[in-house]
């Protein structure tokens, strides 16, 4: 075996050694914090914006008009309740985001299997798909309306371009995350590439897509109210428009509330459809 | 009558030659490990033999018949197992039975066999994640076992385990091929390893790949871990040692054309 020689170490003085920093509790980076203060700040999170808002609202700083209190707007949506206006507002609502995202759903998983799936397919694909999602969809609200009218259909189309895109190009990811070695070894138990897809590809990326689908579910909530503020006749975006017109910032805050719960539990909802097929995750 | 032939077998991946001029004999129920220092292209080798690559010469045949994709005849395992991690270990061993048109119980029949040769029995309604490394492996080899392979190909699968865990798993690899009898051929670099589980031991040399040595294991058939002690074992394992290393020392060239 051949010797191999250093060059000499030179003359250096001796290095700065530092000692460990001042202890921290609750703000070192990614560390694990005691469960009662995660407790606290969690309650902290949702206590202290709306004790700002009673506050506020309370002092009479801030006009009605401006920033309803707490009650006026209890009342608000109470009132709208039972009217059943509330109801028949979401039920329309919710509608459009069934057709609309579902619709972008069936198109963008199966192209997203595509996609991430083959380099045929996603060369085939990705520029397209990588170019389309940075347009706006709001941009696209006139061109709707002149292709497809007022109606329905304009608004599920909206839906539809603001979601499709992301959600190919997040299922892509999820199926790209597939090992190698996991669709190799499938070939080798006797596996053909229909069945290396639906027994291996699928049942893996599943997870992911669920995912992709609870943040894009965030994206259609989004675009559903902006279509209904446009021109609409029911749906929650046409009552928080409506309710300008009358100054009635009370509803508007009920309504937002209400968009606010309904997107929260769809998704949990989500997640816990995730969690318990993720189960082997 | 040999069940594996190499025949000439190469592989190039441009100007880079991973393989040169590779020929081997591997008869059946013979146990056969391939040794080599990285760069050797034991794995590349391996990958050759189950049709997920094709050489760029020579031919490779099973059998009689030339070898031309990846298929069940020739059951492969990882280093990193590559077990379905959404499946439990006993939907894993029966993978490649549910593929043919098998009934369900006589499926459950093979599975139920081979989990219980392959110690696993009582961890057939477990999730990958719940297992042990070792335990990974186990479901590897058996779900390869369970397609009743004429060849079982091991590309280094205990080289991610702790000592200890990667004794038992040569006992145990062992056992199942005396059970079985099936041939068969894996890649390590562990020497101690190769000469305490082949019954010949064929040696890479890198850069290119090829054969450098083919030595026969004069060894017991019947091989506790004790043997690795006997003297017969160690002058064994130096010997395939130094034809490893006589071949690793083109990689120190680098090192020392510095000085």
């Amino acid at each position: 075996m051949s010797t191999v020689t250093a060059p000499a170490r030179p003359a250096l003085s001796k290095l700065p050694r530092r000692g460990p920093g001042r202890p921290v509790r609750l703000w070192a980076p990614r560390a694990p914090i005691p469960r009662r203060s995660r407790a606290a700040l969690m309650i902290c999170s949702v206590l202290v914006p709306l004790a700002a808002w009673v506050a506020v609202a309370a002092s009479g700083v801030v006009p009605q008009e401006f920033l309803p209190s707490v009650p006026a707007v209890l009342s608000a949506g109470w009132e709208m309740a039972q009217s059943g206006q509330l109801w028949t507002d979401t039920l329309a609502s919710v509608q459009r985001i069934l057709i609309g995202f579902g619709l972008a759903i069936v198109v963008s998983v199966p192209l997203g299997l595509v996609m991430g799936g083959f380099q045929a397919g996603q060369a085939l694909f990705e520029p397209i798909v990588g170019l389309l999602r940075y347009l706006p969809a709001s941009a696209f609200i006139p061109l709707l309306t002149i292709w497809l009218g007022i109606g329905e259909p304009s608004k599920w189309m909206l839906l539809f371009i603001g979601t499709v895109f992301f959600n190919t190009l997040m299922t892509a990811d999820a199926v790209r995350q597939v090992p190698r070695s996991l669709i190799d070894v499938s070939y080798t138990l006797g596996a053909r590439r229909g069945e290396v897809l639906r027994k291996v590809v699928v049942p893996h990326a599943l997870p992911g897509m669920i995912d992709a689908v609870r943040v894009n579910a965030a994206a259609a909530w989004n675009f559903v109210v902006v279509a209904e503020l446009i021109n609409s006749t029911e749906g929650l975006g046409y009552r928080i428009a409506r309710s300008q017109r009358f100054l009635a910032s009370d509803r508007i805050f009920a309504v937002l509330i209400v968009i606010a719960v309904l997107g929260l539990a769809i998704d949990i909802l989500l997640r816990v459809l995730r969690d318990r097929i993720g189960r082997w995750v | 009558m040999s069940l594996l032939t190499l025949s000439s077998v190469g592989m190039r991946y441009g100007a880079f030659t991973a393989l040169d001029d590779i020929s081997l004999d591997v008869a059946a129920g013979e146990f056969v490990c391939l040794v080599g220092a990285s760069g050797s292209g034991k794995s590349t080798l391996l990958s050759l033999i189950a049709g997920l690559t094709t050489p760029t010469s020579g031919a490779i045949a099973l059998a009689g018949t030339p070898v031309s994709g990846p298929g069940p005849d020739r059951g492969l395992v990882f280093q990193s197992g590559a077990v379905y991690p959404f499946r439990t270990v006993a939907q894993n061993v029966g993978f490649g039975l549910e593929l043919l048109k098998l009934s369900k119980a006589e499926r459950r029949e093979r599975v139920d066999w081979y989990l219980a040769e392959t110690g696993l029995t009582a961890l057939r309604g477990k999730l990958p994640k719940e297992l042990s490394g070792g335990q990974r492996q186990r479901v590897a080899i058996a779900r390869a076992l369970a397609c009743e392979p004429d060849v079982l190909l091991l590309d280094e699968p205990f080289g991610a385990l702790d000592v200890q865990t990667k004794e038992d798993m040569q006992v145990f690899i062992r056992r199942i091929w005396q059970d079985t009898g099936t041939t068969v051929l894996m890649v390590t670099h562990d020497v101690e390893e190769a000469v305490f589980l082949g019954g010949r031991v064929v040696v890479l040399a890198s850069d290119p790949g090829r054969v450098a040595a083919d030595l026969l294991v004069d060894l017991p058939a019947d091989r506790e871990l004790t043997v690795k002690r006997t003297p017969a074992f160690l002058a064994l394992r130096a010997r395939v040692e130094d034809r490893v290393r006589a071949f690793h020392h083109s990689s120190e060239g680098l090192f020392a054309a510095q000085s």
